[in-house]
């Protein structure tokens, strides 16, 4: 699943230990998760989503 | 751009919390396993002390699981995934190599006895190769 969380994260000039506090999960969780490497459940995308005013969809972006 | 707000999260000092909950179960079982094995050799001779003494052991055992299912809880979906992984890989090898040390031994084909202790050794460092395996893998 690709995703611009990087993306918006930069433009809200935070650091991925600011976004992991945020949405509380560990900035490992947050690195994995801009670098494709893990997909977050439902409900951690949706409050990604949400923390940034955006849609679900506007955020993540189904590879398939 | 609007930065968000802070949602104030104790998610760290929960977490954290029961990290330590769970050191003070598995350090508390431990000195009742020394105990409970050592007590009988060292210290008293009456069955009735070690039966009670094991007893102990393994309520306190209950109590370090309930910890460490707290734990798990407690820890972010990434990093329940790999504590899973790595406990799913620790049980797959340790049942698969217990039975094969176990039959080894059964059939006679090696001499020594099949020891549990064996066993706890190769879970122990298979969870810990897949622990370290885990968070390479999402670096």
């Amino acid at each position: 699943m690709k995703n611009r969380l990087k993306v918006l994260r930069a433009e809200r000039d935070l650091t991925q230990a600011q976004l992991a506090d945020l949405l509380g999960v560990s900035r490992q969780t947050v690195n994995a998760i801009e670098k494709g490497k893990f997909d977050p459940s439902l409900p951690l995308a949706f409050k990604a989503a949400k923390l940034f005013g955006l849609t679900i969809e506007d955020v993540f972006e189904d590879e398939a | 751009m609007k930065t968000p707000q802070s949602t104030t999260t104790d998610w760290k000092e929960r977490n954290a919390n029961y990290t330590k909950k769970l050191a003070k179960w598995t350090a508390a079982w431990v000195v009742t396993l020394a105990i409970a094995t050592f007590g009988p050799v060292f210290i008293w001779q009456q069955e009735a002390i070690t039966i009670t003494a094991i007893v102990i052991n393994f309520l306190v055992g209950i109590g370090m699981i309930l910890a460490n299912k707290h734990h798990l809880l407690s820890l972010d979906e990434l990093q329940q995934k790999i504590q899973l992984n790595a406990m799913g890989l620790s049980l797959g090898v340790g049942l698969i190599s217990g039975i094969s040390y176990s039959t080894l031994s059964t059939t006679g084909v090696i001499n020594s006895h099949a020891e549990i202790s064996h066993l706890v050794i190769v879970m122990s460092l298979t969870y810990m190769v897949g622990i370290i395996l885990g968070n390479r893998k999402y670096q």
